[in-house]
């Protein structure tokens, strides 16, 4: 496949794991433990683990697996609000499919549509806002989920069922925005990440610039990365060269697809429709300010949380889940008590467990290799 | 089938089903008779029982023992590029006979419609039922039609059940897998998958996939003949390739190492995994069968398969190995290794 394979060559793939090598080899002389490097996205991690490069990594280097799958940072309340919506007669629940079977505190989405509730998977806000028009007599609401990757996406669908006036269309607002969590993470005291490799999707839409602080203030290096397993390895190696010579700047890999100043045509609809939250709850990292966004008032007429009474369940995670320590990079998978047991990919207790992105689901379907050595 | 001097057919002119087509009376019998009997046997007359008979004899001289299977398809869309639900149905059972070595002889049919069901659908899905059991060889011997209210089904579900007798002193099995055995399949991966989702429509993606669909009992003959110490075939349907080589695994308590290097399959199925976050992997086929060989049977086979017209693309994708029983490994295109495992339920596209 063109644009694609170029990013898969197992010549060029030898060649960065080579330098990488070097490089650890130069840097392991008083090193006593490896150096973190965090994927703050979920489609990174995804990649990592689809490809088996933890596997062509000296010992002196790991991935660490961040925050960044939207699936897995949503609480469990969030689902429980999720449900109840769906669950309303006059309602089709439309969705993105990797959320249907991210458990709440009764049900997911999956199963309340096996009992009758109408949720529908969709592969794009504007799909939603067709079956709005083609059903004038239900309420259609779309669970709006992500990143600014996809906040452009339901900001535009927003706009156009304000113009068109779909009024019996509605947005369930869950979208989140990582800047702040990453500077929550990294005020921790006990935060060991040595440098990040950034996202490659959200920096299309916000740029470069808001990761600025993470070099000025932390003195931390992040490169933003493509998704392919030669992007990965070469922003790794971008990383590595930085801590060997003692910068902490902010890099651009992924400079085909992202421009610095980001997407002005998408951050003018996510300004428009979007304001921040005081404060949003992010699974296993609990509450922080300012990380979501919600319909303005200006839009309130979409906001599903306005027009439906959202019971806005607040659910604690289960006690012996280490999802929050796993998210950070505290811990990895294997070492929750629950991995493999209590919570697998059929009966996941976490959300990480669930999405193709999540750390866990990542470690029991494809990985795990590293662990079982471990 | 004893012949049988029935009074000639009535013609069928309804143009959609109602519930009275299956109320038991001559409706149903116009119906049957001119929908389903006619295009299933030809000039051939059947007595009207309510059972196929088959001499012993004749099935015996075919092999030592027989083999029974069923499947029920709810295929949507009834019609998609490459195939439709009545050449899924007969395929299916088909290959399902034929992997374990059997040489399929019948197969009985049975219609679950939902009422409003155009005639013409019907007739179109009959027709290639019909032409597609004269293509691979077996009759269709018996059957049974119901039609339902408005929603109790979805417009048409069948169910075929076969039968075929096993070739004598052939022994394949899924717990016959040893170390140093090879894998094969016969040919592109995913495309059927990909046809079906594609055909729905959801995505609007613009691209013609087409279904891989095709019965493959002719190809498995001339894979036994190359390679007569085959262990196990299976054909690679829902789940895809990775449920298959991980039952396998688990029946054999053997490891299995695939190479994702060699994986046969076709651009567009690549583009259409890549862009909703598919593995292709999980993809369900419809004409592709799993096999596994002594590795002194490996290049035969391969040549016998790529001889066939079902099997230019076929390719050895992997070995079985003395690792971790029931461990099912790939080696990426670089030379990482990946636990490919089964799935849970389906394949959801992801997010972003």
């Amino acid at each position: 496949m063109r644009f694609v394979d170029e990013f898969r060559d197992p010549a060029l793939a030898k060649t960065l794991v080579k330098e990488i090598e070097a490089i650890s080899a130069r840097l392991e002389r008083g090193r006593d433990k490896p150096f973190a490097i965090m994927e703050v996205c979920g489609g990174h991690t995804h990649a990592i683990f689809r490809y088996g490069l933890e596997g062509l990594l000296p010992d002196l280097v790991e991935f660490v697996h961040g925050p960044g799958c939207p699936v897995c940072v949503l609480p469990m309340g969030r689902v429980d609000d999720c449900v109840a919506i769906a669950e309303r007669e006059e309602v089709i629940f439309a969705t993105f499919g990797d959320a249907m079977r991210v458990p709440g505190s009764k049900k997911s989405l999956l199963q309340a549509k096996a009992e009758g509730a109408d949720v529908r998977m969709v592969y794009s806000p504007l799909d939603a806002l067709t079956l709005a028009k083609r059903n004038p007599d239900r309420q259609v609401v779309f669970f709006g989920l992500g990143f600014e990757t996809t906040m452009p996406s339901t900001a535009l669908t927003v706009l156009r069922a304000a113009r068109e006036k779909v009024e019996n269309f509605s947005l369930f607002c869950n979208h989140i925005t990582i800047i702040p969590t990453l500077r929550a993470l990294l005020s921790q005291e006990d935060f060991g990440i040595d440098g990040f490799i950034g996202p490659g999707h959200v920096s299309m839409v916000i740029g470069t610039t808001p990761y600025r602080f993470i070099a000025e203030e932390f003195k931390k290096p992040l490169v933003v990365a493509g998704f392919e397993p030669i992007d990965l390895l070469q922003s790794l190696l971008m990383v590595l060269r930085q801590i060997e010579a003692g910068q902490a700047r902010i890099e651009n890999q992924y400079a085909r697809v992202v421009p610095v100043e980001g997407n002005p045509a998408a951050l003018k609809a996510v300004n428009e429709v979007y304001e921040p939250r005081a404060t949003f709850e992010w699974r296993g990292l609990g509450s922080i300010a300012g990380s979501g966004v919600r319909l303005r008032e200006a839009y309130g007429a979409f906001d599903a949380e306005r027009r439906f009474a959202v019971p806005d369940m607040k659910v604690a995670d289960p006690a012996q889940c280490r999802c929050g320590e796993v998210l950070t990079g505290a811990a990895k998978p294997w070492a929750c008590p629950e991995f493999g047991k209590g919570c697998n990919p059929e009966t996941p207790l976490g959300a990480l467990m669930v999405s193709s992105e999540g750390a866990c689901a990542a470690y029991y379907q494809y990985g795990g290799l590293r662990g079982e050595a471990a | 089938m004893s012949a049988h001097p029935s009074p000639k057919r009535r013609a069928f002119g309804a143009k959609t089903i109602t519930l009275a087509h299956g109320g038991g009376g001559s409706a149903m019998r116009d119906l049957i008779d001119d929908v389903f009997l006619a295009p299933f046997s030809g000039e051939r007359r059947d007595a009207p029982e309510d059972q196929a008979r088959f001499d012993l004899a004749a099935l015996s001289a075919k092999g030592d023992r027989l083999a029974f299977t069923t499947d029920s398809f709810v295929v949507d869309p009834l019609f998609f590029p490459g195939g439709d639900i009545g050449k899924l149905a007969i395929c299916g059972t088909v290959n399902d006979l034929a992997v374990g070595g059997a040489v399929p002889v019948a197969l009985s049919c049975a219609v679950i419609i939902e009422e409003g069901l155009d005639v013409e659908v019907l007739r179109r899905v009959v027709g290639s039922m019909a032409e597609t059991a004269r293509a691979a060889g077996v009759s269709i011997s018996t059957g049974d039609t119901k039609v339902v209210a408005r929603g109790a089904c979805d417009k048409l579900f069948i169910t075929t059940t076969g039968i075929g007798v096993v070739r004598s002193g052939l022994d394949v099995g899924i717990t016959r897998a040893r170390p140093g055995d090879v894998v094969l399949v016969n040919g592109l991966l995913g495309d059927h998958g990909a046809a079906i989702l594609n055909a729905r429509g959801d995505l609007a993606l613009d691209t013609e996939i087409e279904s891989d669909c095709a019965p493959l009992n002719g190809l498995i003959e001339t894979l036994i003949a190359a390679a007569p110490g085959i262990r196990m075939m299976r054909d690679a349907t829902r789940g895809g390739i990775a449920a298959v080589v991980n039952e396998l695994a688990e029946a054999s308590a053997v490891g299995v190492r695939l190479s994702e290097l060699s994986l046969p399959m076709r651009p567009e199925v690549q583009g259409f995994c890549e862009i909703l976050g598919l593995d292709p992997l999980y993809l369900a086929n419809e004409g592709k069968i799993l096999a596994v060989v002594p590795p002194e049977e490996a290049q035969a086979a391969l040549a016998a398969l790529r001889a066939h017209p079902l099997g230019r693309e076929a390719a050895i994708i992997g070995t079985v190995s003395d690792g971790r029983p029931g461990r099912v490994t790939m080696e990426t295109r670089f030379g990482g290794e990946r636990i490919v495992d089964m799935l849970v339920g389906d394949q959801l596209p992801r997010i972003c």
